[in-house]
């Protein structure tokens, strides 16, 4: 090969696509953590699975609310797609805002999750599935949590010009991260909240 | 996939992608015994009901988290000692590795099928007949990819010429091992057998001979012969040997008599045994091997602590080995490579005695391709290694240990029921993840480097 010499002089420098150490880095992430959900929610059906008595004991979870909160993560994805669109467009002002209303969308997800949690008759040491819904949407709410931070931090380093229309991996990779917590929550709302209305 | 310091042009050596195939099935394991240790936490300290039935809850949710993890894991524990003797096997047969191709698929083969045999560790656990069939079935297919594997060394040996150094010994006493322990591991992958031998010695027996004989023989053979590498100075020889059979006979004596004491029922886990069931002889034999094995173990210590002194220096290359490693000093220079070397085979050290070359190119040991600007790597595609990009590394930092730090105290807390401490700690983790992953090169995009260097 007498011109990889002259052909790596040419290799880009720190690139800011799939080739980075940063991508690999959040996507293995997110690999490693949707491997978590996974046993958590293998959790779930076994549980459901084996036992002998109604499941849940005390019937299947009020929609509502829960329905709303998911319209709300939902939008919060959308929102942070339009933001990586504007500032590739250099439209920083534009992703600044609607970053903004991302985080304060999930904030409020967070809110009315918890003001769920002090609603329901049961406990985390009530029964099985009573430990499933408050372990598993913990373990969301943290996710989803450390994504807040993500955003937060990424929309602070994108104001003080770190990050701009050619260089943005964080943006990039901290949406990533954002919509798989919003797939997540999917797969846990279709678990805890329909599942037991097929049953 | 990062090659070695940045090797350019040829498929990896086999023990880095043992090591890649390893790393990436731990990303899909670990959360399963993650897991487990946090929901088994949560039902001692706050009362959920995940493992006791009272609640709804079942105990055999513990063993499958658990064996989820922990059958992917003993390949992960294995599959890199066995990337070890397909690197170093070959040098001592003075060839290269027959079957490289089927070897690397093997490797990946027997990872993927891992993943699907958890439930063998279940079977007297009474699972219904389908789940028994299915995983006893899976249980024997993966014998398949391992067998070529097995084949692959003893062909490799079988046509070279082999020079019978301390390394080829305990890679060629590990095939042994390894072909032991994977048919008494073949032998418990079939159901009803494995009724009759769950919770014997039997198990621990097939257990030693997978955990010791497939990965602590290779990483001291593989010891034996990158040590010279790492200091400069070789282990001693006549030592070796005697390290060697000491360790073989003293492992054979001590584990090989536990699957006859498991047929004769001779149940794990329980410390002591009657008078009356005639196992005497067997456990005797066992202790004397333990001790034999015991002393090559202290042989290998007493070798590698005389050696780091007075051991023969050890030259560029003592074993005429291909690989690039053996291109630098002994111990290699902190940089590794002056000049980033660029591959065109497996093989770049013997390009000039093997008869052909895959694809005709030469290696370039020297080529003038300098990366000096601060810690930077080269990426490269997967399967070729074809240069893709110039990657920053990060620099020097305390930072990843004082996260690790941080998460022990958060463990800690957790433990001792510190709720204050435990929030600190959480707090400690994201200031200090924060910190690590804050952009460095503000403004500084994808460059080229011949721009660079116009400019």
């Amino acid at each position: 090969m007498p011109d990889s010499a002259a052909a790596i002089q040419r290799l880009p420098v720190a690139p800011q696509n799939a080739r980075a150490s940063g991508w690999w880095g959040m996507v293995m992430l997110i690999v490693t953590e949707g491997a978590l959900f996974a046993y958590l929610l293998f959790s779930y059906y076994y549980l459901a699975a084996q036992t002998p008595r109604r499941w849940p004991p005390d019937g299947p979870l009020p929609l509502g609310i829960a329905f709303g909160n998911t319209a709300l993560l939902l939008i919060s994805s959308v929102a942070v797609i339009f933001a990586e669109r504007a500032l590739e467009k250099s439209q920083r002002k534009t992703f600044l805002a609607w970053q903004a209303f991302a985080v304060v969308l999930g904030t409020v997800f967070v809110g009315v999750q918890l003001s769920e949690w002090r609603t329901k008759p049961f406990t985390a040491s009530s029964h099985a599935f009573g430990s499933l819904y408050y372990v598993i949407t913990g373990f969301h709410m943290a996710h989803v949590a450390v994504g807040l931070f993500f955003l937060g931090a990424v929309w602070l380093w994108t104001r003080r010009g770190t990050y701009d229309a050619r260089q943005h991996l964080g943006v990039t990779v901290s949406g990533y991260y954002w919509h798989f917590v919003d797939l997540v929550w999917l797969a846990v709302f279709f678990s805890l909240y329909i599942y037991p209305r097929m049953l | 996939m990062h090659a070695g310091a940045g090797d350019v042009g040829q498929s990896p050596a086999d023990h880095g992608l043992g090591t890649l195939t390893a790393s990436v099935a731990n990303i899909f394991a670990v959360p399963a015994v993650s897991l487990a240790c946090v929901l088994l936490w949560l039902d001692r300290n706050l009362q959920t009901q995940f493992f006791g039935i009272e609640g709804g809850g079942h105990p055999l949710l513990w063993q499958h988290l658990f064996w989820m993890f922990g059958h992917p894991w003993v390949y992960a524990l294995v599959l890199p000692a066995m990337g070890i003797v397909s690197d170093a096997l070959p040098v001592f047969c003075r060839r290269p590795l027959v079957g490289y191709t089927a070897v690397v698929l093997g490797t990946v083969g027997t990872m993927l099928l891992g993943f699907g045999v958890w439930l063998h560790h279940m079977f007297a656990t009474g699972l219904p007949p389908l789940a028994l069939s299915f995983f006893g079935a899976a249980s024997m297919i993966i014998a398949v990819p391992s067998a070529i594997a097995v084949f692959a060394w003893i062909a490799t040996i079988y046509t070279g010429r082999p020079v019978f150094k301390t390394p080829f010994l305990f890679f060629a006493g590990f095939v042994v091992l390894f072909v032991i322990g994977g048919v008494s591991g073949f032998m418990t992958g079939a159901v009803p057998l494995d009724w009759q031998l769950t919770d014997t010695y039997f198990v621990v027996a097939h257990l030693h001979y997978v955990l010791l004989g497939i990965n602590v023989f290779p990483v001291i053979g593989g010891l034996y012969f990158w040590f010279p590498k790492m200091t400069g100075r070789m282990l001693n020889e006549r030592l070796g040997k005697w390290n060697f059979w000491t360790m073989f006979i003293g492992f054979n004596v001590a584990f090989f008599p536990m699957h006859i004491a498991g047929l004769m029922g001779m149940p794990r886990r329980i410390y002591t045994y009657s008078d009356y069931l005639g196992l005497d002889t067997v456990n005797l034999i066992t202790s004397i091997g333990a001790f034999v094995f015991a002393i090559g173990v202290v042989l290998f210590a007493i070798n590698v602590l005389r050696s780091l002194r007075n051991g023969e220096r050890a030259g560029n290359n003592p074993w005429d080995a291909p690989t690039l490693e053996w291109s630098v000093s002994s111990p290699p220079p902190p940089y590794n490579f002056l000049t980033i070397p660029i591959v065109a085979s497996r093989h770049p050290l013997w390009e000039d005695r093997l008869p052909e070359n895959e694809n005709g190119g030469r290696s370039q040991l020297h080529s003038d391709v300098v990366l000096d600007e601060g810690r930077e790597t080269i990426a490269t595609s997967v399967l070729d290694a074809d240069p893709d990009a110039v990657l920053k590394m990060p620099e020097d930092s305390m930072l990843p240990f004082w996260f690790a730090l941080i998460l022990a105290v958060l463990f800690f807390a957790l433990l001792g029921h510190l709720w204050w401490l435990a929030l600190l700690a959480c707090a400690g983790s994201i200031a200090s993840t924060v910190i690590w992953l804050q952009p460095r090169t503000a403004g500084a995009g994808a460059k080229l480097r011949g721009d660079e260097n116009a400019g």
